[in-house]
């Protein structure tokens, strides 16, 4: 197997006597859509704010390698610099949108970086330099064909916070893409959902990660979208690794079942049946 | 050594007027979130409330000067309380919950037309009272220098511990206390379990106001004068002292007034009286530098 | 004022007619209690220069009367209208299609008017009356409008509330003021006459460079905290100010400023002013004129700029910043150099306007200053509603126009009688006009956002949806 895309080493993030995340080790490899999984409280969105440099781990490294072999220990980015230098991007678990500004806008703001070297700091920005021009346009057509891949672009030029909550979820996933990223990590994506979105947006993760080179790390607790287009799973509980490895093999792992239903050992397998009864028919109803 | 010694008691005894005020910064910021910036003005107005009942009951009712003065912090208390209670429902509370910065002009607004009411309808110049409570008692003597503690210093150390005691007891151990507390945490959540949450706030404006009544009061028996203008001064370092201890907490109102009480009066021993301000300007500047939400403030976990 | 039986019985319910004569009567109860010590007895000084008392009862009861009155008017009239009731005042139909016809031009012909504003003052009031008008209206409001667009960066594009602006204003005033009239004559005498065009924009780097230095180590700072600190700084210079003498004059501050030259040609009675040069009658009208025009121009240098900048990737990162900062730094937003450029960008033109005020006054002391220019220049963005260019035109001309025209109140004398004092009630008038404006308009008389870019149609947004910062 190549290097991983992400190896994230022992970490472990304290919060005073609490410990969220211990000694926790995991790959993502590119190309592929890597699943958090766990029970609420086990830690999942602390991995995720370690990851994207909200938090500084307590112990712990976490590697980027980049397409052309560089490595980056993202945990001593500064924050800002995880998306642009690590090519790291996220969404929230409460979306955070820029809800007084447009759609558009809001995909604008994503761009920043390129269109701030191309504004030369704003001074050519200002006197209305050519190239300027042309990377701000450049910047609206690759927010139209984001607008246009989430179906939002007949609200292109409406609020954000206008938004009803699904297309708001989405509309965080195209400003996410327009940074261009390798690694795209996504908070419970799914939360909110009717079923119908929730299939689009199954269609649209899909195709991030097979037509735009942009691999996915995962949080989520509808297990009907984890199944169906995750490669990997991570399960996570107590801020713990309990499992790890392709879905169906996660599925069957005991010591998920247990720390999702809190049963005995004994009692294990006689609830193991319910689940993939839950599981088979949230496939179906997904379908 | 000597010298020291007497400016810590000069440092308590401002620390002690600053905090007082600080508490009523701190309450109104901890239960609605909003920067009362006329407070230091209802604190003038307390002081002239003060010098008002204090002449009317001397020199009209002859009354002798410790009667005197406490009806007149009673009453002072009372009728600023009043003022505060008014303000708040007049140029606050329909801005309650509305943008962040409309209450803040309204505030500041409030805080101009209180002081320029005071110099219309009471006179620009300054109006001193007769100098009271002059003797002091001798600490101790130390190259020649007799450190002493004057009588109205210990006054106003008592009355203040007095009050904070009060104070403390009502916003930990009574239902009002407790309705405070909830408001603080969440006002919807405790409007729903039976809280009026309007009561409540009108009655944090009335506590913070009743206690820089006090301040204004001691304000008047220490430095024996007061004026119109003297609402902002006081009122920013008050306002600077609960940034100091953390923005929110009670205890922390009281040691940021007392630090800067401190400050100011060490600064003024030790360098130069001149930059005294600017001295404790700057310390409040890198101590929240090092300590962003102050002293005793809860550190701002961000939520993302 | 008290407006408080909203929890009416139902079984013995109050007419509102009943209701309003409760409430008016619960309001002038409280008045009387408000005014018992504040107004019911006067200190006065005696020869002995004791505090004596001065009892003035009818003073009390004209007051509790007049709330009386007021809030039965407002309970009959405003408060507890019947639901879905008619507006007292309804807009006629033939106003408000005027109005659509008119407000897209709104920005041009206002323009159009403030451009040729002198020349009119001039046409109506002569030379000698013209003064006063172009004087303290024209250039007053000018100088407002600019430390309002330059404060609207920070406060109101980028939500970083910030109570001493006034801080860059002073540096912006004695920096050109102290370069003016000790570095030039020291050092090169001969560029004297250019002074103030040389120094203009020294002045703005150099208050853009205390912007920086300032703002460095505070902006972690959230919210109150910021808030605080940025008055701190703008108290600690003014107190500097004041202290420091051998630098800056102390209270007595600078005098002797140079003014501005017509680009080299002075505005004096010499052969070679402006008015001997031009073949005009010497007189100080031409000056004022001309200062006029160069606050207008440097104005609208900061619409212009600021404008620009809004479109550019810069101003939008500020209003991101504004409406979630945690969501710019996932998208790869050096947060501190963005809230650092808006905090120097807006310090950039507080300075440009210090150093015009500097030149236009000739003199400076940290009078100038105080916390209360802060406060005024904040009020005005917030009045202006938050980041609008058009709402800081309004809110200017509302507030600084409002004053200035208090000043001329002595036609009062002729009601109250000679004795009344009507430049007395100017700030106790604005203060209170501070507070029913923002009971009035709580977002700002402009309270809406557009778009800096948009794919087919320009759409405004609510005010109610744009978020205000917190930092």
């Amino acid at each position: 197997m190549s290097t991983p895309l992400l190896k994230v080493d022992h970490l472990t993030m304290r919060f005073g006597g609490l410990t969220a995340v211990g000694d926790l080790s995991f790959e993502a490899q590119a190309g592929q859509i890597t699943a958090l999984i766990g029970p609420n409280g086990a830690g999942k969105t602390t991995v995720f704010n370690c990851i994207t440099g909200f938090y500084k781990p307590t112990e712990g490294m976490i590697t980027l390698t980049q397409p052309d072999g560089k490595k980056l220990l993202l945990e001593r980015l500064p924050g800002h610099d995880i998306n642009w230098k690590g090519r790291v991007a996220r969404t929230f678990q409460n979306i955070r949108l820029f809800g007084g500004m447009t759609l558009l806008e809001n995909l604008l703001v994503a761009q920043h970086n390129v269109l701030m070297n191309a504004s030369g700091l704003s001074i050519l920005g200002i006197f209305g330099a050519p190239s300027y021009k042309r990377a701000e346009k450049e910047a609206i057509e690759l927010a139209e064909y984001w607008l246009e891949k989430t179906g939002l672009i007949a609200r292109a030029d409406d609020a954000a916070a206008d938004l009803p909550y699904g297309d708001q979820r989405r509309l965080e996933i195209a400003r996410a893409m327009c940074t261009k990223p390798l690694l795209l990590c996504l908070d419970e994506p799914a939360a909110g959902l009717n079923p119908r979105e929730s299939l689009l947006l199954n269609d649209l993760l899909i195709s991030i990660c097979r037509d735009h080179n942009t691999s996915i790390l995962l949080i989520e607790h509808d297990m009907s979208v984890v199944m169906q287009i995750s490669d990997h799973v991570v399960v996570l509980d107590y801020g713990r690794k309990i499992a790890d490895g392709p879905p169906e093999a996660v599925k069957n792992d005991p010591k998920v079942i247990a720390a999702y239903l809190g049963v005995e050992d004994d009692e294990v397998e006689k609830t193991e049946a319910e689940i993939a009864a839950i599981a088979a028919q949230a496939k179906g109803d997904a379908r | 050594m000597e010298v020291f010694v007497q400016q810590l008691i000069n440092g308590l005894t401002l620390g002690s007027i600053y905090g007082l005020i600080a508490i009523g910064y701190t309450m109104v910021f901890g239960i609605i979130g909003m920067v009362n910036f006329a407070h230091g003005d209802v604190f003038m107005v307390g002081a002239f409330i003060a010098l008002i009942f204090f002449l009317f009951l001397t020199t009209w009712f002859g009354w002798a000067l410790i009667p005197a003065l406490i009806l007149v912090l009673i009453l002072g208390m009372f009728f600023t309380g009043l003022w505060n209670w008014a303000i708040e429902r007049v140029a606050y509370r329909p801005l309650r919950g509305s943008f962040r910065l409309a209450p803040l002009i309204s505030a500041i607004g409030m805080s101009i037309f209180l002081s320029n009411l005071i110099q219309v309808v009471q006179g620009p110049r300054n109006k001193p009272v007769p100098p009271m409570f002059t003797q002091s008692v001798p600490l101790f003597t130390e190259n020649g220098y007799t450190v002493a503690i004057g009588y109205k210093q210990i006054a106003i150390m008592v009355i203040t511990v007095v009050l904070l005691a009060v104070f403390w007891y009502v916003v930990q151990k009574t239902p009002l206390g407790r309705a405070q507390r909830a408001c603080e945490q969440d006002q919807k959540m405790a409007a729903l379990l039976g809280v009026d949450v309007d009561k409540t706030i009108s009655l944090t404006f009335v506590m913070g106001a009743a206690l820089a009544a006090v301040a204004g009061v001691m304000y008047i028996m220490y430095y024996g004068v007061v004026n119109f203008s003297d609402g902002f001064v006081p009122g920013v370092k008050a306002f600077t002292a609960a940034v100091l201890g953390g923005i929110g907490s009670l205890p922390g109102a009281v040691l940021g007034g007392l630090l800067i009480g401190l400050i100011e009066t060490m600064w003024s021993a030790y360098f130069s009286i001149d930059y005294k301000d600017v001295a404790a300007f700057s310390i409040l500047a890198i101590v929240l530098v090092f300590l962003p939400t102050g002293i005793l403030g809860r550190p701002e976990v961000e939520k993302v | 004022m008290a407006h408080a039986t909203h929890d009416a019985k139902p079984a013995s319910q109050p007419t509102r007619v009943e209701r309003a004569f409760k409430d008016a009567f619960i309001a002038a109860l409280v008045m009387l209690g408000l005014s018992v010590p504040i107004l019911a007895l006067r200190t006065e000084q005696n020869m002995s220069n004791e505090v004596i008392l001065i009892p003035r009862p009818w003073l009390v009861v004209i007051c509790c009367l007049i709330v009386f009155v007021g809030r039965l008017l407002l309970g009959l009239f405003v408060f507890n209208r019947a639901p879905g009731a008619k507006p007292l005042v309804e807009t006629p139909t033939a106003v408000k299609t005027a109005w659509a016809k008119f407000a897209p031009y709104a920005a041009q012909v206002g323009l159009g008017a403030i451009i040729a504003y002198p020349l009119v003052a001039l046409y109506l009031g002569g030379p000698q009356g013209a003064i006063k008008w172009i004087d303290n209206f024209g250039i007053q409001i000018l100088i407002y409008i600019m430390l309002g667009w330059g404060l609207n960066i920070v406060v109101g594009l980028a939500g970083l509330l910030d109570l001493g602006y006034v801080a860059f204003y002073a540096v912006g005033a004695y920096s050109y003021a102290l370069i003016a009239t000790k570095v030039i004559p020291a050092t090169y005498p001969d560029l004297g006459v250019w002074a103030f065009w040389i120094c203009l924009p020294i002045s703005g780097i150099l208050a853009a460079m205390w912007g920086v230095i300032l703002g460095f180590p505070v902006l972690r700072l959230r919210g109150d905290y910021l808030a605080i600190v940025t008055l701190a700084f703008g108290e600690i210079i003014r107190l500097v100010l004041i202290n420091w003498v051998d630098f800056s004059g102390g209270y007595a501050g600078l005098s002797s400023i140079p003014r501005p030259s017509f680009f080299g040609i002075p505005f004096n009675a010499s052969e070679t002013g402006f008015a001997a040069r031009f073949g005009l009658e010497f007189s100080p009208i031409y000056r004022t004129v001309f200062l006029y025009y160069v606050i207008l121009v440097l104005a609208l240098v900061t619409a212009f700029v600021t404008i620009r900048l809004r479109r550019l990737p810069v101003g939008r990162a500020w209003e991101a910043l504004r409406e979630d900062e945690i969501a710019c730094r996932s998208l790869g937003i050096n947060t501190v150099s963005t809230k650092l450029t808006a905090f120097s960008t807006g310090a950039l033109f507080g300075g440009f306007a210090g150093a015009f005020f500097a030149a236009r006054q000739g003199f400076i002391s940290p009078e100038s200053f105080v916390f209360l220019e802060s406060a005024q220049i904040l009020a005005i963005v917030v009045l202006g509603g938050m980041g609008s260019l058009f709402g800081v035109v309004v809110a200017s001309i509302a507030l600084v126009g409002g004053i200035e025209i208090l000043r001329e109140l002595d036609f009062l004398k002729a009601i109250f009688g000679a004795s009344f004092d009507p430049t007395q009630y100017r700030m106790l008038i604005f203060g209170l006009a501070m507070v029913l404006m923002m009971l009035w308009k709580p977002r700002g008389l402009i309270s809406h956002r557009e778009p800096t870019v948009f794919l087919k149609e320009r759409k405004s947004i609510s005010s109610s949806l744009v978020q205000e910062g917190h930092g």
